[in-house]
């Protein structure tokens, strides 16, 4: 019966319970077959597989389009998202209005429209922020080891054990709200996941044959790392990053539902969902075109991810 | 075992003492002080009656005093008055809120369970084939589709198109159904896609092929053999599954107007309610954390493979 200490529950390769992967078990895959043997990579199969997966396609098709949509805003929105008219207010949709107006007389459409622009930048960008704390803690405590290890593991652990929303919440609160500290707020939050996935993962590695073939070579620690460890970690640090986007994107349209999220008068999906709710009786339009909108964009990113996972995930080979 | 549970239990408390110390630390660094006026644009109050009203709240002393005071009284289950509502302890508060909270929570979780069972083991039944369909596809939107979103489809749904429930309130068990199906389709839709998976693997296990050569019924073959040893992992997702239900509920309760303690915690936080933004987010975080410890204990009593 082994001592219990901190992280010594963290199973290395499949993270802190031995739990099955819920898509793991799937009817043999027909694409194993015709993998070929010759100018493969890991990518270049996890590309052509991916590309096979019709629902991670359409899901891809939809990110493409959600991300011309946010870079083209200004182009594309008939109206300035500000742009009130007092005569107008809490209008059904109609041929002059396509998604109708708020309660300001804003045009509905031309604010969604910008509202994409906020959630992908959410998305992508609290994704650097997330990786660029997360990998770094992660491989640092799985490569170096020992007291080093036990301190930034007791950390995470700690982390871990926070509501995160919770956290999250709380974070915004003493930041004020606003786009930049929403990134913030998200990063400083978010990149535990990430450490203990990238820990697990390097422990792992660092025990493979070829590392201690190029430790026995003369290889300095940062060679190995860089150069052996860290490229072999990538792919469920891929994976993580594809499902922390949608989580983010999630993140930002619950802290804006609440008020805390995005300022006004910049428009955001979730905010728009939080004041329209009130309505929902007498001004439907106002909630339920901005829930479309996060749910359309959830689902697309939960698509791709699920493919993501199945092309890169080396058990399906 | 009890080696492993104690010194797990132990470590509970620099887990909950370093919880407390970041939220207390975050909700002094916020701008915005419980002594300014509630009332936006109000005159503010005279720099002796802010000092009198410090000195009464002990907001005067250094914060590491005022840390050690407030862990010494929270071990008691004491929390002070909220500053919000002052005339109401933060504890009488939390009596009155939590119970709904925790009403609303175990009806979610319970038709989570029973609904993710049953969706995750008819689509193992049906792989590839219509049931499995059905109930991948429902819970991917429910993992994936935030519970405030869903809400807003359930009550165009369920209360305008077809008029059964109410759009929101705590009264009369009507009221209670749309709030405990939103709050229950995250967790039905992660607990279906394990049960799944787990299902599918057992199914295939050498020990089921022995069960149907023995000539079984497929009735007892999944009920009797299959699900039983199916239902070990799925164990290890109740931890995570209180998170969601818990975190859950400040949406769900918002906008369904429930009386919970989601909801106090949303409108403590705009409010600087201190005392009661640290309560809430201890009573979170026992919660959370003792509930993991259990179910991790019962998994390895469940399981005679793991040892601890």
């Amino acid at each position: 019966m082994a001592r219990w200490t901190p992280g010594s529950d963290i199973n290395v390769t499949a993270g802190p319970r031995p739990l099955a992967d819920p898509d793991a078990i799937r009817a043999p895959s027909p694409l194993a077959a015709d993998v070929p043997a010759r100018g493969s990579s890991l990518w270049r199969d996890g590309v052509r597989r991916l590309r096979r997966n019709r629902l991670a396609m359409a899901g891809g098709v939809v990110i493409v389009l959600l991300c011309l949509i946010a870079i083209f805003a200004d182009v594309l929105a008939p109206l300035p998202y500000t742009k009130t008219n007092f005569g107008r207010l809490n209008e059904a949709p109609s041929r002059a209005y396509p998604l109708g107006t708020d309660q300001l007389g804003r045009d509905l459409l031309s604010r969604m429209i910008y509202g994409a622009r906020v959630s992908m930048l959410v998305g992508l960008g609290a994704q650097l922020i997330i990786v660029a704390i997360g990998v770094p803690i992660g491989a640092l405590s799985g490569f170096v080891g020992g007291r080093t290890d036990l301190a930034l593991t007791r950390f995470i652990d700690v982390m871990y054990a926070f509501p995160r929303l919770l956290f999250v919440i709380l974070v915004m609160s003493m930041l004020g709200a606003g786009l930049t500290n929403i990134f913030i707020a998200i990063g400083l939050t978010g990149w535990v996941g990430i450490a203990r996935q990238t820990r697990a993962q390097v422990l792992s590695i660092k025990q493979k044959e070829y590392v201690e073939g190029a430790r026995a070579l003369g290889s300095r620690a940062g060679r190995l790392l860089f150069r052996h460890v860290l490229p072999n970690a990538l792919t469920p640090i891929v994976v993580a990053v594809t499902f922390g986007i949608p989580e983010a994107i999630f993140t930002e349209a619950a802290l804006s539902f609440i008020g805390v999220g995005i300022n006004p008068p910049t428009p955001s999906w979730g905010q728009m969902v939080g004041e329209g709710q009130q309505y929902i009786r007498s001004y439907w339009h106002l909630c339920v075109f901005p829930s479309i909108a996060i749910a359309v964009t959830m689902l697309a990113f939960t698509f791709f991810g699920d493919g993501v996972r199945d092309a890169l995930d080396p058990k399906m080979k | 075992m009890l080696h492993y549970a104690i010194s797990r239990l132990l470590w509970l408390v620099p887990t909950l003492l370093a919880m407390a110390l970041v939220t207390f630390l975050v909700m002094h660094a916020t701008p915005g002080s419980p002594l300014d006026p509630v009332a936006e644009g109000a005159n503010p109050l005279s720099p002796e009656g802010q000092k009198a009203l410090a000195a009464y709240y002990g907001l005067d002393k250094p914060l590491w005093e005022q840390f050690a005071i407030f862990v010494g009284k929270a071990v008691r289950g004491d929390f002070g008055f909220s500053f919000v509502y002052k005339t109401r302890t933060v504890a009488e508060i939390l009596r009155e809120t939590f119970p709904v909270s925790l009403f609303l929570g175990s009806m979610a979780l319970v038709l989570a369970v029973v609904g993710g069972l049953t969706l995750g083991v008819l689509a193992a039944i049906h792989q590839n084939r219509g049931w499995d369909y059905v109930s991948v596809s429902l819970a991917t939107v429910g993992v994936a589709v935030p519970n405030f979103v869903l809400a807003v489809f359930l009550i165009i749904i369920f209360s305008f198109l077809l008029p059964l429930f109410p759009t929101g309130g705590w009264d009369s068990p009507r009221d209670w159904v749309l709030p405990t199906v939103t709050l229950a389709l995250a967790p039905m839709g992660i607990i279906a896609r394990f049960t799944r998976a787990s299902m599918l693997e057992v199914i295939r296990a050498d020990f089921t092929l022995t069960a149907r050569a023995k000539g079984l019924a497929e009735g007892p073959v999944i009920f009797k053999h299959a699900l039983k040893n199916a239902l070990i992992p799925i164990v290890t997702l109740l931890g995570p599954l209180f998170a969601a239900v818990g975190t859950g509920s400040f949406f769900v309760e918002s906008i369904f107007r429930v009386p919970g303690m989601g909801r106090f915690f949303v409108l403590s936080m705009t409010g600087r309610d201190y005392p009661m933004i640290m309560a809430v987010v201890l009573t979170y975080g026992v919660f959370l954390a003792v509930m993991n410890l259990v179910v991790d204990l019962a998994y390895g009593a469940l399981d005679p493979r793991i040892r601890y």
